[in-house]
This record gives C-alpha cells, structure tokens and sequence, in this order.
C-alpha cells in the first residue's frame, strides 16, 4: 500500500465523515491541551483524578436514574418529563425517614420537624450527625423508603395520569408529564419549602486520602456508598433483565406493543414492572444524590433532569447499558468540562454533547429500542 | 362517554362549527373572545372595588392585566407557529426570547461611560430599533442553529434539544466569562449573575416620538406627541383623578395598549401566513411529512423557515415583555415561562390562532394574575392576618381543629400553588380537551373546501352517462 493511497483513503474518510472528523480533531485538541496544562503545571494530576472521580459518581447517580427513564421512554414511547421530580420526592421521602430515625423518633428534635426534612430551618441534619458511617441505620431505612415510596408514586401516576390517555400517542403523553413535573414539584414546594438544606454531617465522614505524585486524592465513605449502591442495583437490574422472562418480554413490548399482546404476553403488567423497576432506582438515585452532595433542595431532580435525558439519548434510548455508559460520560463530561472551559458552562458542556450526539449520531451509542 | 353521546365528540358535525363552549353558543369566535375579555375585566374591577382598591390601584391592576393578556396572547401565536401549523415541538421558547432582548438591550445601550453609573457595562449606542432589529435576527439566528440539527429528529428530540438550547443560553448569560469585554473599542457584554441595566430610555417615549416626526415638522417643535399630545394632553387630564404622579398609571395604560395594536399585528401575521401557499405547506408537514416530501416540497427547508419565523417574534416578544422593566437577569429566564406560553396555547387549542388568543387571556388573567390578585383581595378582606412560616407551623393547629393558619399559609404560598394548580390545569386539559376550546377547528391545509359539495334537488342523476344533455 503506497503512501498516496493512504493519503486518498483518509481524504475521502474526511470528505465522507466531516462530522466524525471534526469530533476526532476537537477530541485530539482538548487531549493536547490537557497534556499541556499538565506540563507547565496548570493543573494537578491529583486534581484531574479528583475531578474524573466526581464525574464518575456523578455519572452513576445520573445512569441509575435513568435506567427508568429509558425504560419508559422505550416501553411507553415518551419522554417523561416528570421523571427529575420523582427524584426529588423519592429524596424528600428517604429523608424524611432518615431524619426521624436519626433524631430519635422526636427524641433530639421536634417529630413534625424531622418529618419535613427541617423546613423552615428547624432541625439541621448536620447537628443530627447523620451520615452513612455513624448512623447506617438511618440511612439505609431512608434508602428503602425512598425507593418504596418512589414506586408507589410512579404507579398512583400511571393509574390515573398516564394510562387513561395511554394510546393519544407520545407528544399527549409528554405534554400530560410536564403538568405532572409542575404539580409535584410545587406541591413539594408547598410543603417543605424553598430553603436548600444540609442534610449529613459533611465533616464527620471518614474518607481515605490518597497520595498521588502532586497532591491528595480523597475517596469518602460516601463516596463507597454511592459506588456499592449504585453499581448493585446496576448488576441487579442486568441479571433481572437477563435472566427473567421479564427481561425478554420488555424486549419484546418495546419492538412491537400489539404483536407481543398477539403472542401472550401480559403487557399490562410488564408496564406495572417496568414502572416498579424504574420508579424504585429512580428513588434510590434520588436519596443517594443528597446523600453524597450533602444539600437537598425541592428543584434537585428538576435540575438534574436534562443531565439524565443527555444520558438515555447517549446511550441509545431503551438500552440500560445504554444508560449507564451515558450517564458515566455525562457525568465525566461535565465535572471535567472545568479544566477547558470555565466552570460556569460545565453543564453546558454536558448539553452540548448530548446535542452533537443527536447529530452525529441520533440512535445513540448502544443504537437503542432493547430493553436489555 | 357522556361526552361523546351529547354530540361534543371529535365528530364534524355541523353543531361544531359553531362556537359553543359549556352550553353557551357565542355565534362566532371573535364574540366569544370579546365576551371573555370583557367578562374578565368585569371580575376585576369588581374585586378591584369589593377591597376598595382606590381608583389608582384599579387602573393599575387594569393596565398589568392587560399588558399579561397582550404578552401571553402573542408568545401563543408565536408558538402556535411552531406547533398549531408546522408541528415543531419547541420548549426552548425562553431561550430565544432572552437572546431577543439582551442582543436588543447591548446594541441599544449607551456606550460605556455615558448611561446610568449603575451599569457594569455599555453598549453600542445604536437606535432602540436597531437593537430591536438585531434582537429579533439574533433569535431567528439561534433558532436556526437549533433547528439545523433538530429537524431532522423525532418531535421528542427537537423539545430536548430546545429546551437544553434554553439552557445553555441562560448558563451563558450568567457566566462571568462572558459578563464583560472590550469589542472594537466597546465596553460590552452579558453582565453575568447582575443581569444588563436596560438604560436606553423609555421604550415607550421613544416610539412616541418616533411617531411625532410628521408633527414635529408641522408644529415646529421636538416631540410634540410625546409632549403637547401625552404629557399635557392625556397625562394632564387623567391628572384630574389621579392627584400624585399620575405618569406612571398612565404610562402602564398606554404600554398595555400598544402591545394590544401589536398583538393585533401579529394575529394578521400569522394568520396571513397560515392562509398562503407557504402556511398550506406548512399545515401539510404536519399533517404528513412524507406525503409532502413526496409531492416535491423542500419540508425541511419549509420548517427551517416557519421556526426562524417563530423565533424572530419570540425575540420580539422578549424585548416587548422584559425590554421594559428597566433590567434583566439571567435567571428570569427560567423554562417554567416556556411552560406557561405551552399552557396557553393548550388551553387555547394548538392550531387556531383565535384560540391561542383566547388561551392566552385565559391563562394570563385567571392562572396567572388572578391568584396573586385573589391573595390580594381575600388578604385585604381578612385585614392582613400573619400567615405561619412553615408547613409545619400550619399543620400543628389542624389536629386540634383550627383550620384557620392552614388556610393562610396556603394562600401565602400561592405563587407556588398556582404553579401547581397550571399543572392539573395541564393534565387536565390533556385528558379531557387535548384539543383546547377552539382546537378542533383546525385549519384544512387545502385551498378548496374539502366539504362534500351540495347536489343541488332539481337536477336528474344522469344514469345515461349524461348523453341526452
């Protein structure tokens, strides 16, 4: 193979690909100029670490939430938007609980107090001392809780929100979710009002701090709890789906609703699973949010909504796996933005990439429509 | 399915066509909006007079009422562009409306140094109608930029993109890398978290005496609109019921009504564009995009255009909506204002654009003011009572029967049930008239009515193959 049909072989991949091309170039840029950075000592590699860290748990969070979403995005063919306040009342709920058991049922605090999540500034979850290290047990009841309640949630909203109108198609759906996302959010706005809150005793969690060439490296317990959390739930989902008829039968409802119904399947209560799967992660991701941020705030979910949509899409709609890479990329993508760009459009990173994917590649990474 | 057996389904029977809504049939559509504008205000000014709101008061709640109606009635026309004739499922309307009025606000601001000491940075300097000009093509601009992508996409897809479009230009706006910078000899830029001091004077003045020049040059004097005819004429004589500073009063007034001529503007616009070739064109992509592509039409040429359209008045609308409150900040801009104009429209119905108007009313005074105006009222009724500061604070006396602090921590919060309560509006729309209260007239995308034409009694059914003609 002679050089001049090398040089005509990558000429026309250019001219063919120009999208792919440029991405491969602004990819090799941004590589450089971390190098860069790294050499004349803009930056710490322990500090790189540090921040790919922070995505990675970030990513999980984002992955684990959206599991759900893309599984009804698939299932039901629309895109929930009331999805980032399910986040939100699965946190409200686990904490609620967390903060009862930890202040002693009433013992330390007032119960209505602790029940609210300390609205109005009542009770602080830092003088409760809360944090998965000195109060598991708090912590694990809320996780349940939050997972319990975000399920029954999502299924008291599909029996009378979404099912009456199951079959107006999904912009109706989409439209119908948005008045979902409004009413619960301001409803938990009503409640536990607007202040954000800091949940856990930030100081007291026992971390491990690394020495790394140039710096610390530090890994909190937290920071354990999310990864183990997570990335069971993760594993358990895959063997669910992999190994259950559940798995194949979602498979089947996402590609064809009315065929699979035609070969026996019971689709109604593929959905309900599917809601229960969804919801119950969706929780979990929630509680575990506050639980590794610290902060708790009614428009959390809401927030992080868009960030989770960015990952389905990513990851090719309908596909977990999908989910989880693109959650993992999402997140990476947006805690890392800070060493090219300023910190200010971090999240707008993250959305232009969903955004360049949708052009480049609009099935998504893992090319979508299987639920598996 | 009581409904469907009263005759109120989605068949087009004749009974439909006409404009009848909760029994009461209002002959046509335009009555039926003029009925609920002037119902509307009625209930005002009887709230307005049941708090003994003085006539100060009354006039300004009037005059805000109205400048809602005319902003949510046009951002719904706008939108109904987009989604009622093309199909384009747009949810980053704040986006575009935000670029519209800090494009208008940085080209229209005095240059550095010589507006308002307040202000972090300048601008161009330029004629306020340039700014608007420049606003407008910046918004058309960035839809473009949404749109080239988007288009190809799912509906679902093209509400993403848009509504993280929204975003990333919100994030922008409060970036403090983008908050100030020298540009050929300038002192502009964004003004970060601090928002932009809109210093480029009175919108309203300076349309005024724009509109003078005409008279100037007959009277020989500068402005005399703005101050022989307003100032003296009309801020004078109101002066004789409004004692103490009546200008603003009237300023709110005369604001309110030049939105309402513009509103009227864009209900021929769009209008003008839904009947032409290019609207039928339009009507058809949404109907069918692949019928249409098949006939030969550019579709994606045709939607590029229709939401460049949209997003130049959406940067309008921005300018007239926010261009006039002296500043801006970033976080105005917030999607649950996409969220509101999608309410109106939907209450409206998506494809009529007297009903974009209608939804726009609707929502404007009863979703949207009328809750803060009801706090006011049932506030002043019951003497301004401290409301508790937490949820909690109000559920304690409800175990022991007191249902009293409840209620006032609830009409407290209302700003954020109203939020709540446009949410089961939403749901409730969907499940019970997806179609709005005019949508189901929908315009036909055909030139030719497709009614089947009457066969006129006195002639035979030629059953000879028409041969002894």
């Amino acid at each position: 193979m002679g050089a001049s049909e090398t040089v005509d072989r990558s000429r026309e991949y250019i001219v063919e690909k120009p999208m792919t091309f440029a991405l491969v170039v602004v990819g090799a840029v941004l590589v450089l100029e971390l190098f860069r950075q790294l050499l004349t000592g803009d930056i710490t590699f322990a500090r790189v670490i540090n921040l790919v860290l922070d995505g990675i748990l970030r990513g999980l969070v984002i992955g684990l939430a959206g599991i759900g979403l893309s599984m009804t995005y698939s299932i039901l063919n629309f895109a929930n938007f009331a999805h980032g306040d399910y986040i939100t009342a699965g946190a409200f709920s686990g904490w609620s609980v967390t903060y009862i058991i930890a202040g002693g049922f009433g013992a330390e605090a007032n119960i209505g107090s602790l029940a609210l999540v300390g609205s109005g500034g009542s009770v602080f979850g830092g003088a409760l001392g809360i944090n998965a290290f000195d109060t598991p047990l708090a912590v694990v009841a809320g996780l349940i809780t939050a997972g319990v309640f975000t399920i029954a949630l999502a299924l008291f909203l599909d029996k009378f929100v979404f099912k009456p109108i199951r079959d107006s198609g999904g912009i109706p759906l989409l439209i119908t979710s948005i008045g979902v996302a409004f009413a619960l959010r301001y409803l938990i706005l009503f409640v536990f009002d607007s202040r954000t809150r800091g949940t856990t005793a930030a100081g007291s969690v026992p971390d491990l701090r690394l020495l790394f060439l140039d710096g610390t490296v530090v890994f909190t317990f937290h920071d354990l709890a999310v990864l183990v959390v997570a990335g069971g739930l993760m594993l358990g989902v895959h063997l669910l789906l992999q190994r259950t008829k559940l798995g194949k039968a979602m498979r089947a409802m996402s590609d064809n609703e009315s065929l699979s119904r035609i070969t026996g399947i019971p689709t109604e209560r593929v959905i309900r699973s599917t809601w229960i799967i969804g919801g119950g992660l969706t929780g979990v991701a929630g509680f575990m949010l506050v639980l590794w941020k610290g902060t708790l705030s009614w428009n959390d979910g809401w927030l992080l909504l868009l960030l989770i949509f960015a990952a389905v899409i990513l990851g090719g709609i309908g596909s977990i796996y999908g989910a989880i890479v693109g959650g993992l990329v999402i997140g990476v993508t947006a805690s890392t933005a800070v060493i090219w760009i300023p910190s200010g459009f971090a999240r707008a990173a993250a959305f232009a990439v969903m955004i360049l994917v949708l052009v480049v590649r609009p099935q998504g990474i893992f090319s979508g429509r299987s639920t598996a | 399915m009581s409904d469907a057996d009263d005759g109120g389904g989605y068949g087009q029977s004749v009974e439909e066509e006409r404009a009848v809504v909760f029994g009461i049939n209002f002959g046509n559509d335009s009555n039926m909006l003029l009925a609920l504008l002037a119902g509307t205000f009625l209930l005002y000014l009887v709230g307005g007079l049941v708090i003994g709101l003085p006539f100060r008061g009354l006039m300004n709640q009037v005059g805000q009422l109205t400048f809602w109606i005319a902003v949510f009635a046009m951002s719904a026309l706008a939108l109904n562009l987009h989604w009622g004739y093309t199909g384009l499922f747009n949810i980053g309307i704040v986006g575009f409306m935000a670029t519209g009025v800090y494009v208008a606000g940085i080209i229209s601001k005095p240059v550095f140094g010589s507006g308002t000491s307040a202000a972090g940075v300048g601008g161009f300097g330029m004629p306020l109608i340039v700014g608007i000009v420049g606003g407008m093509a910046a918004a058309a601009l960035l839809g473009l930029i949404a749109a080239l992508p988007a288009l190809r996409l799912r509906a679902d897809y093209l509400a993403i993109v848009t509504i993280a479009l929204s975003e990333i230009v919100r994030f922008s706006l409060l970036s403090d890398t983008l908050s100030g910078a020298n540009v050929g000899g300038y002192r502009v830029g964004l003004g970060g978290g601090d928002g932009l001091i809109l210093d480029y004077g009175d919108p309203l003045e300076i349309f005024v005496r724009t509109l003078s020049y005409p008279f100037d040059l007959v009277f020989g004097q500068s402005g005399w609109l703005w101050e022989e005819l307003y100032i003296n004429g009309v801020v004078g004589f109101i002066s004789t019921y409004i004692p103490t500073n009546p200008k603003p009063v009237v300023d709110n007034f005369a604001y309110a009504a030049f939105l309402l001529v513009i509103l009227g503007g864009f209900y021929v616009l769009i209008t003008r564009i839904g009947s032409s070739p290019f609207g039928r064109v339009l009507k058809a992509v949404r109907e069918d995009e692949d019928v249409t592509n098949a006939l030969g039409k550019n579709t994606n040429m045709f939607k590029i255009k229709s939401f460049m359209v949209g997003c130049a008045l959406m940067g309008l609308i921005g300018i007239l909506w926010f261009g006039t409150q002296g500043s801006v900040t970033p976080n105005t801009f917030r999607p649950r204002i996409t969220f509101y104009i999608w309410i109106a429209l939907i209450i409206g119905g998506a494809g009529s654009n007297t009903g974009s108007v209608m939804g726009g009313a609707i929502f404007a005074a009863f979703l949207f003011q009328g809750p803060r105006y009801f706090k006011n009222i049932v506030e002043t009724v019951l003497g301004n009572p401290s409301a508790p500061s937490s949820f909690g604070q109000a559920m304690l006396p409800l175990s022991s029967g007191d249902v009293l602090p409840m209620l006032l921590y609830t009409l407290d919060s209302i700003r954020a049930l109203q939020l709540f309560l446009m949410g089961i509006v939403l749901i409730y729309l969907m499940h019970r008239r997806p179609e709005g209260l005019l949508g189901h007239r929908k315009e036909a995308a055909a030139s030719i009515p497709l009614t089947r034409p009457v066969k006129s009694s006195d002639e035979d059914v030629a059953t000879d193959g028409g041969e002894s003609k």
